[in-house]
């Protein structure tokens, strides 16, 4: 690990600073992710800003126009068995629990599982080209061993995929992450805080360099009741998606009124497409229905040889998801335990 | 850069000052003289180093010793009352719950803050809350039964 100094700032405003002071420096928060990466020598930062004890950001509260504010610093256990958002989110709560362990989901926070790195193995090794550690060197997966790559939005540049579980519920739930710099505090929309790899894959996120996640806000609850998030992994438990699904349902009178589907393990971003949720709208939740929207969100879906069964498996995990959550959501194992 | 950290660890005031990078893990073993906890894949990925933080289970290979500062640490070490056994370990060795030992003292740790939050959990709490300690020798039936019998015995689970 390289040496680094080590400052514990104790408001937004000095954390930010601190970070201005220090471009290459890293926040760290659970420091799961990061400390993980910095005994490879994948993340070298010569400065560590511990935002982990800034007042603020630690708390889940209750949002004028009926949604919920969650703290960069609150932890995923924390969402998880939170009642609020056990009772009107519940989609978020069981995909965090579909994720990591129990140790880890204690010190994982919510600010840090948005900014996780990829899980590429290639990544993880410095001795390996990446064109994510450095620009323009070079991409070892590709022709390389890609059983967890990217079927979709993948670029000739990288193929990785975004691991996070959480961030699949949240883009399904149309999340808002709140970001504070040296110029002030903005608004970005989950769709377009994670990014897909193009020409710079070196870049995970919109998030500037100089700012820092302070929460992320929860629309007013809608969907309620029929929702699923169902996982596939190597084993039921503690392993990384291979491919995940987030679905959510309005029903009424036997049709869908509204629908949200987001994909996890098969992009460098939590894969979305309005077209195949507004082509669930209005119809019956049936099979041909639910085909037709895996149809337009798989829609230019490729493999890279290893993984080219992702693409068969992601619509079955969908189809599966859907009638999961028409039929009223998970069972009492959860979706994830069993798939 | 060395840094002075604080904390408490098993009821007593621990000083060091730790080397920039070193884990709670390394603080613990070498400079505290702690060797309860386990060094298994320094990955965050085995469970052998989790101990409890303020009452929660860590991993103590991925948390900087720096972040640690005044909060209380409590391993393995620190399970028994004096000379008396915690539920857990006592059932531990009725049910021949540990073959080499070196998942013990995670599991330990990560069934006590299960029995702290939960005193009778369900079979499914107890597989949910060492899911992710590995042990390649139990085969972890004798653990997760350990665990559920230790629920059943008298004393207190907090010390
Ligand atoms: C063995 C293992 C298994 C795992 N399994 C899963 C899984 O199945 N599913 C899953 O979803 N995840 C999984 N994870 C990942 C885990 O969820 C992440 O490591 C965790 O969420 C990161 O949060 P943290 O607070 O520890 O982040 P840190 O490690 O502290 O930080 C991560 C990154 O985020 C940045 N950062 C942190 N907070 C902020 C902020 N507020 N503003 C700006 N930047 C910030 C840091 O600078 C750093 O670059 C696993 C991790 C491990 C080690
Ligand atoms: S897929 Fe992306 S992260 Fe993996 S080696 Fe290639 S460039 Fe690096
Ligand atoms: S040594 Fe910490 S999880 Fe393996
Ligand atoms: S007893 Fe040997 S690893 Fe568990």
């Amino acid at each position: 690990m390289n040496r680094f100094t080590y400052v514990r700032p104790v408001t937004v405003a000095d954390a930010v600073a601190a970070k201005a002071g220090a471009p290459a420096g890293r926040f760290i928060a659970g420091g799961t992710n990061l400390v993980d990466l910095m005994k490879s020598d994948v993340e070298r930062p010569p400065r560590l800003i511990d935002i982990g004890r800034v007042p603020g950001m630690d708390a889940v509260t209750a949002l004028p126009d009926g949604g919920l504010r969650i703290g960069a610093l609150v932890t995923n256990a924390r969402v998880a068995y939170d009642r609020q958002i056990a009772a009107a989110y519940p989609l978020l709560a069981e995909a965090i629990l579909a994720g990591a362990s129990a140790q880890l989901r204690n010190a994982a926070t919510t600010g840090g599982n948005l900014l996780q790195r990829t899980r590429c193995h290639y990544f993880y090794d410095p001795s390996m080209p990446c064109n994510k550690r450095t620009r323009g060197a070079g991409c070892a997966a590709i022709g390389g061993v890609t059983r967890m790559h990217a079927i979709l939005g993948a670029s000739e540049h990288c193929i990785a995929t975004h691991p996070s579980d959480m961030c699949v519920a949240l883009a399904a739930l149309e999340a808002v992450v709140q970001v504070s710099g040296p110029h002030g505090a903005r608004a970005i929309p989950m769709a377009e805080f994670h990014r897909l790899p193009g020409d710079r894959p070196d870049l995970d996120t919109t998030l500037g360099a100089d700012e820092m996640v302070t929460s992320v806000d929860l629309p007013a609850a809608r969907f309620t009741t029929h929702t699923a998030y169902m996982k596939l992994r190597d084993r039921a438990s503690y392993a990384f998606a291979i491919v995940s699904v987030a679905a959510a349902l309005r029903l009424r009178d036997g049709r869908i009124e509204e629908a949200r589907l987001a994909l996890g393990g098969v992009a460098q971003k939590p894969w979305r497409r309005p077209e195949a949720e507004e082509a669930l709208r209005g119809r019956a939740p049936d099979e041909a229905t639910f085909d037709r929207a895996a149809d337009i969100l798989l829609d230019g879906a490729r493999g890279q040889g290893d993984n080219d069964f992702k693409i068969g498996l992601a619509r079955a995990v969908l189809l599966r998801a859907l009638a999961q959550a028409a039929a009223g959501g998970s069972d009492a194992q959860g979706g994830h335990a069993r798939a | 850069m060395r840094t002075p950290v604080q904390f408490r660890h098993n009821g007593t005031e621990a000083a060091v000052f730790a080397d920039g990078g070193e884990s709670l893990l390394t603080v613990l073993r070498e400079r505290v003289g702690d060797t309860a906890p386990k060094y298994g894949c320094g990955q965050g990925t085995c469970g052998a180093c989790t101990v409890l933080i303020d009452g929660a289970p860590h991993l103590a290979c991925l948390t900087l010793a720096e972040t640690v500062q005044g909060r209380e640490v409590t391993t393995a070490g620190g399970l028994k009352d004096g000379a008396a056994l915690h539920p857990l370990q006592t059932a531990f060795m009725s049910h021949f719950a540990a073959q080499c030992g070196y998942c013990t003292p995670g599991m330990l740790m990560a069934a006590k803050a299960l029995l702290d939050r939960s005193p009778r959990p369900t079979r499914e709490e107890v597989v949910e809350a060492i899911a992710g300690n590995v042990c390649r020798c139990t085969g972890y039936e004798p653990i997760i039964n350990a665990i559920l019998a230790a629920a059943q015995m008298p004393g207190p689970h907090r010390y």
